[in-house]
């Protein structure tokens, strides 16, 4: 049923005159979890951004389908690469923090064709996040970094994505959080059958949900494991680009 | 509260201001009033902007100005009665809020305010070099002592004109909160990454409230030549305008409708009461004084007191859940809504 995936190839990508991306492809597959694995300022979030449509890239292709129909994101402005159900869960988990938490859901379908199944939607959400619900009239701000993470996740959904798009979910989270953290992206990836691309520098609790994996250093792929397996018995991986 | 429930209690309010108006007979009050009710408006459309989606705007004297000197241009040009010269000023305002919104939209934070405080150095420029309207020794407007209604004298007309102004600059202040159109402005306000990427179309927004903002605030300057029967550059596009079109929603409190109408009608008070027993000279002061005092005890102002009272209480767009259940089709699970 899911039949969404990502394509980028060749992608540069530069702030101003700094270079940031260099000539990265990469794939996601309908239906996988691809990790994107790199320490900070390596340009994970930049190659997201791109993706978004809030970066151009200098040069390069990025390419989604989306339910068996292939677009092109060149040229399309981030509210249109919405529409097509690409959500993003920013890093830092980016949401309105003088909103209620309702009201953070409610935002997340801000565009019309979300809203059309918003109750369905919130509902859904709800039963995920029994949590949400309990605080639903609470400030976004004023929630704990678990909640908060767990809200950034809800808003996402209330889109009703294809593609799931998660910026460093481990930031600013005690561990015990983080695992589940990722355990959630993962339930959710198989209850909505979603396609994941989630950028981390947790190496160990990503490759728990990873189906495949990119090392990004410097902004080149540095290498690309087919399993997540390959990425974690990879000794000089672990060694020099993670520094494990 | 509804919508039109709201237009009835705002209509009403203002009719019996209006009534009062009259009753009391002092045309002290008139002209006071009016003075009043145009920093209402001013607040108002400045919290547009400033308040629900966080764009500072030093530049309100700018719009105030554009609609004074549209009048005052219409005036000598072809005459035409004082509620159209609103209209058209509020057109022409609104244009330059769209330009303006425009021409910054990149800019955010402090670049945007000094954007817009260079927006009316400029103009203020163009209108001493255009001689026209007067250049820099101003123009006058002779104001007929009666008004075009019957019975009206003509500061009664005028200040009926600046009372509709300010009702119906709350009503729509009102009706931009309670939509979704408020909501994606008060998600560009919390963070402006994060609303363009849950899908808010953040520049047609920000266009949207510039050009809001700004129509207000060039309506509010209309009527101001013939309220005052003599404009010149200097004071149109006077400091005052824009600190106390910044200073009554602070101290009225931003995220509410209620705050600039609060703080414009303290504010706004108090500066007329100083100006009859002291001087106007200390007005500035009054407005820098409390702006201070509320920062430090109020951040919030007025209205966020109140919410930290007697708590948090806001109307949501959100339609009900039977007519979106109805309308997505979708036959997942019962939309009925968890408990809190």
């Amino acid at each position: 049923m899911a039949s969404s995936s990502i394509r980028i190839e060749g992608v540069d990508a530069a702030y101003g005159s700094v270079r940031v991306l260099e000539d990265v492809s990469l794939d996601v597959r309908a239906g996988e979890t691809v990790v994107l694995l790199g320490t900070n300022g390596n340009g994970k979030s930049t190659l997201i951004k791109c993706i978004m449509g809030l970066l151009k890239p200098l040069k390069g292709r990025i390419a989604v389908t989306i339910d068996g129909t292939a677009h092109d994101l060149a040229g399309l402005t981030t509210v249109e690469i919405v529409d097509l159900g690409i959500a993003l869960v920013p890093e830092g988990r980016r949401l309105f923090p003088r909103l209620s938490v309702e009201e953070n859901l409610l935002l997340g379908a801000f565009r019309k064709k979300a809203r059309a199944a918003l109750a369905d939607n919130l509902a859904f959400c709800y039963e995920a996040f029994p949590r949400l619900a309990e605080r639903r009239r609470q400030l976004a701000g004023s929630m704990s970094g678990g909640e908060q993470q767990m809200l950034a996740l809800g808003r996402a959904l209330m889109l009703a994505p294809k593609i799931l798009i998660v910026d460093e979910p481990s930031v600013g989270l005690a561990p015990v959080l983080v695992s589940r953290t990722v355990d959630t992206i993962k339930e959710l990836k198989e209850r909505y059958g979603l396609t994941v691309l989630m950028a981390e520098q947790n190496f160990t609790q990503a490759l728990r949900i990873a189906d495949r994996g990119y090392v990004i250093v410097h902004g080149r792929i540095a290498f690309e494991g087919k399993s997540a397996d390959e990425l974690n018995n990879n000794e000089l991986i672990r060694k020099f680009y993670l520094g494990l | 509260m509804r919508n039109s429930l709201f237009i009835l209690v705002v209509s009403l309010v203002a009719a019996a201001v209006f009534a009062a108006a009259l009753l009391l007979r002092s045309d002290y009050l008139l002209f006071a009033g009016y003075t009043v009710l145009q920093f209402v408006v001013l607040a108002t459309a400045w919290n547009i902007l400033g308040g629900y989606t966080g764009y500072v705007n030093f530049g309100t004297a700018a719009f105030f100005a554009v609609g004074a000197y549209t009048s005052v241009f219409l005036h000598k040009a072809f005459p035409l009665p004082v509620p159209v010269m609103v209209v058209v000023a509020g057109a022409v305002a609104g244009l330059l809020g769209f330009g303006m919104g425009y021409l910054t939209l990149r800019l955010r934070g402090a670049f945007f305010s000094i954007a817009t405080l260079a927006l009316a150095v400029v103009l203020q420029t163009v209108v001493v070099n255009w001689h026209y309207v007067g250049g820099s020794r101003g123009a006058y407007i002779l104001r007929p002592p009666a008004g075009p209604i019957a019975g009206l004298s003509y500061i009664e007309y005028l200040f009926l004109i600046m009372l509709a102004l300010a009702a119906l600059s709350l009503i729509a202040a009102r009706a931009i909160e309670c939509s979704r159109l408020g909501y994606g402005f008060a998600a560009i306000r919390d963070d402006e990454l994060a609303a363009e990427a849950n899908g808010v179309p953040t520049l047609r927004l920000k266009l949207i409230a510039t050009t809001i903002s700004g129509a207000f605030m060039g309506m509010a300057g209309a009527p101001f030549p013939s309220y005052i029967g003599y404009i010149e550059p200097a004071s149109a596009f006077g400091l005052p305008y824009a600190v106390n079109a910044i200073a009554m929603p602070m101290i009225g409190g931003t995220t509410s409708w209620a705050g600039p109408l609060i703080g414009a009608v303290l504010l706004g008070s108090l500066q007329q009461i100083a100006t009859v027993t002291i001087s106007s000279a200390v007005n500035l002061l009054i407005v820098g004084l409390l702006l201070v005092g509320f920062v430090i005890v109020a951040p919030n102002g007025i209205v966020g007191l109140w919410q930290r009272f007697f708590g948090r209480n806001r109307t949501s767009w959100r339609p009900s859940s039977k007519s979106t259940a109805s309308a997505s089709g979708s036959a997942a699970s019962s939309p009925s809504t968890p408990s809190a």
